[in-house]
């Protein structure tokens, strides 16, 4: 272990700015949004002298930590607020900030004609600076803390046009689906505090191999709903599409490259509870299976260009979940399609943008369709991103998303096959859902009316785009060259002693079959909408309508939650008005009508007085008179 | 004699003054009764006092005597100013703080 003094500044630089932003007011409207973007570029500034720092150390000294102040100390309780930066904290931070400072620029122009991009500027640095926190946190409390404040910059950024219902409904929809996984994350705290005594990543882990199988189970359990909320992941995956409600660049840092990615993170972080639990992974795999094929379906039937790339996110982000539940070998495979997954997803998240900027917002793809020739850059920067997801060689995402399918193959047995097949087939129906949007907009016809003047974008917007794609070509290459990353990451997620299953087939096979299925995506896309799309959607086979409804997600909810909910909540004013109110108001009537009886004696004749003085003093003889009787 | 008859004068008195508080209207009358209500209380003290053989009932008598001046002058006090303004004694006539 290494002390750092200057880790702090990754969170205090832009949690400053953003406050600062946010306060002065109108008075920095027109640099607030330079301030930020050189706040956020200081900090990647930062994240790089780090990563050359750590790379210079070696072994145990690689890691890097900052005591920052004692936060609680009760009895024998004590949590400190400390910043841990390791391999893989560092990971997150050069992709947070390098991305996220990108996207500010990015930013700069995509909202430049909005009044109020001031405050959107103070939101995203507000982000970077939560998000830093996550994953600098050397305990699970001061993640928590980094938890909860994405998910506040997250609900700010999506209903940050809230003038409009349905965005500000779409913000709250990600808020409350967010919960029900904080309330996850908090729940694991909470046991492994009871279990171990400590919540820090370094305590917990030392007393993992004492716990009983039991309490691992729960802890892992809980922490896959956290990640499956922040993640949008089966069964609380129903926010990302909405979410895109959002600005196009939140779309690409939040929902795309970072902050959904931080599910991921947790588990990995956690690998040694996972490590411990079989039957954790085996939740993991099962929930990442799912909902890597359920965001592939819902991706081929989106006509939004931004809610079919929500879905691929969802899916890609099923693959991430599904290698980190295969055990020590798979961790560093999921880093490394996240890496490889925030480039291409945020160079094709800002190529929607752009095309929306010049399609005057539209998002239909229906009516774009030709638009390779107006908008050359973002055409070839978008279409790199989409050989990089799809998975051709030499493009990054062949090289995560090959990893991982092989791995699942070598889970062993039924389940390998089993896991193997279901992302075999969701990089089928990704290569499918893919060419489909990227043929839809960038291909065939004209499909736009004449009012639309479709242009290319400025280059504020094109060179960040530029230098992503650049990331999604040659990132998966960097990343794979002599297993750099897999040996960069063993130290933290202990894959030196992970046992390598029997290999179910070598790994050319698979990647054949994975190019075989991959081929056959793009080429059933190709003929289905190479030729004529109608600009209207056709009515569709039933499978078709049901993931256009996003498989029924919200109809589930809709029935589950929802009408539950609302059917206790009436029950519980009908109570209250009826029963509890009711009482209360017998009480009051009783007693105003026996006051109303009793006022007819005040009428004010003083001899009436006196008479029930007199009386009240006989009554009150005689009764004493009778008890001492 | 025997003194328990002291008692029985005194609860008469008391009876006739409780009567004439409730059923007489004139506040003169009505104060005069008060006052004899309270003689009759005077005189059952100083009976207990005499049966009992020490001072504590004539002590109570003599507060009580203090208390029924001071109550005479305050008394009288507004029961004048009453008349003065309403040209009326009765006490049945002063029931402006009726509901």
């Amino acid at each position: 272990m290494t002390t750092r003094a200057n880790l702090v500044y990754l969170i205090a630089l832009p949690l400053f700015s953003s406050a600062f932003l946010m306060l002065l007011g109108k008075i920095a409207n027109k640099w607030g949004h330079f301030f930020a973007t050189a706040i956020s570029a200081s900090t990647f500034g930062i994240g790089i002298v780090e990563f050359i720092a750590m790379r210079s150390r070696s072994g145990d000294a690689r890691a890097a930590t900052q005591h920052l102040f004692e936060w609680i100390s009760v009895g024998t309780f004590r949590v400190d607020a400390s910043l841990l930066l390791d391999q893989l904290s560092i990971c997150f931070v050069l992709l947070i900030t390098g991305v996220g400072t990108l996207i500010h620029i990015y930013s700069i122009a995509y909202m430049s004609h909005d009044v109020d991009r001031r405050r959107f500027f103070a939101y995203l640095n507000l982000f970077i600076a939560a998000m830093l926190l996550l994953v600098l946190g050397d305990s699970y409390l001061n993640l928590y803390v980094g938890w909860e404040g994405v998910g506040l910059a997250s609900y700010l950024l999506i209903g940050f046009w809230n003038q409009k219902p349905a965005y500000a409904t779409a913000a709250k929809k990600a808020f409350v689906a967010n919960r029900v996984g904080d309330v996850g994350l908090s729940l694991a705290i909470m046991i492994a505090f009871t279990q171990f005594g400590s919540v820090t990543f370094a305590g917990v882990k030392d007393g993992a191999p004492h716990a009983s199988a039991a309490a691992l189970t729960a802890i892992g359990a809980m922490l896959l709903l956290a990640a499956a909320g922040k993640s949008a992941q089966f069964p609380l995956q129903s926010w990302l599409g909405d979410a895109m409600a959002g600005p196009t660049p939140v779309s690409a840092l939040i929902h795309a490259a970072t902050m959904v990615t931080a599910g991921v993170y947790l588990i990995t972080r956690s690998n040694f509870i996972f490590d411990a639990s079989s039957t954790a992974r085996l939740l993991v795999v099962i929930v990442g299976a799912i909902t890597l094929l359920f965001g592939a379906i819902v991706g081929t039937a989106k006509d939004d260009i931004k809610k079919a790339l929500a879905a691929s996110t969802m899916s890609q982000i099923g693959y991430m979940i599904l290698a980190t539940g295969l055990g020590p070998v798979g961790y560093a495979f999921a880093i490394m399609h996240l890496l490889t997954h925030g480039f291409f997803k945020a160079s094709m998240f800002l190529g929607a943008g752009s095309v929306m900027h010049g399609m005057d917002d539209e998002v239909n793809m229906r009516r774009y369709g030709a638009l390779g020739k107006v908008m050359p850059i973002t055409a070839i920067t978008f279409g790199l991103g989409y050989l990089a997801i799809i998975g051709v060689p030499p493009f990054a995402g062949f090289y995560s998303k090959d990893k991982i399918i092989e791995t699942a193959f070598n889970a062993g047995g039924t389940k390998g096959i089993l896991l193997g097949g279901a992302a075999l087939l969701g990089a089928a129906i990704t290569a499918f859902y893919m060419t489909r949007v990227f043929v839809l907009t960038f291909m065939g016809k004209k499909r736009w009316d004449d009012k639309a003047h479709p242009h290319e974008s400025p280059s504020l917007m094109w060179i960040p785009m530029v230098l992503l794609s650049l990331g999604s070509v040659a990132s998966g290459y960097l990343l794979s060259k002599g297993s750099a990353l897999v040996h960069w990451l063993a130290p933290v997620v202990n894959s030196s002693n992970a046992e390598g299953g029997a290999e179910l087939m070598k790994p050319i096979v698979v990647s054949a079959l994975a190019l075989g299925v991959v081929v056959l995506g793009v080429a059933t896309a190709i003929i289905k909408y190479g030729r004529s799309v109608p600009i209207e959607a056709p009515a569709g086979s039933a499978l078709t309508r049901f993931a256009r409804r996003d498989l029924g997600q919200d109809d589930l909810n809709h029935q589950l939650l929802v009408l539950p909910g609302q059917a206790i909540t009436r029950t519980l004013v009908a109570t209250d008005f009826g029963f509890i109110d009711g009482v209360v108001r017998a009480v009051g009537w009783t007693l105003a009508y026996l006051s109303q009886s009793l006022k007819k004696i005040q009428n004010g004749y003083v001899r009436s007085y006196a008479l029930l003085m007199t009386a009240g003093a006989i009554a009150l003889l005689v009764t004493i008179w009778l008890v001492t009787l | 004699m025997d003194i328990s008859n002291y008692i029985y004068l005194s609860a008469i008195l008391f009876v006739i003054g409780a009567i004439g508080v409730v059923v007489r209207r004139n506040a003169i009358v009505v104060f005069m009764c008060v006052e004899l209500m309270l003689n009759a209380a005077n005189l059952a003290f100083v009976t207990f006092s005499r049966i009992h053989g020490n001072l504590g009932g004539q002590i109570a008598s003599f507060f009580t005597m203090v208390v029924a001046a001071c109550e005479v002058v305050v008394g009288l006090a507004i029961i004048v100013t009453m008349y003065r303004s309403r040209r009326s004694a009765s006490v049945d006539d002063a029931s402006l703080l009726k509901r």
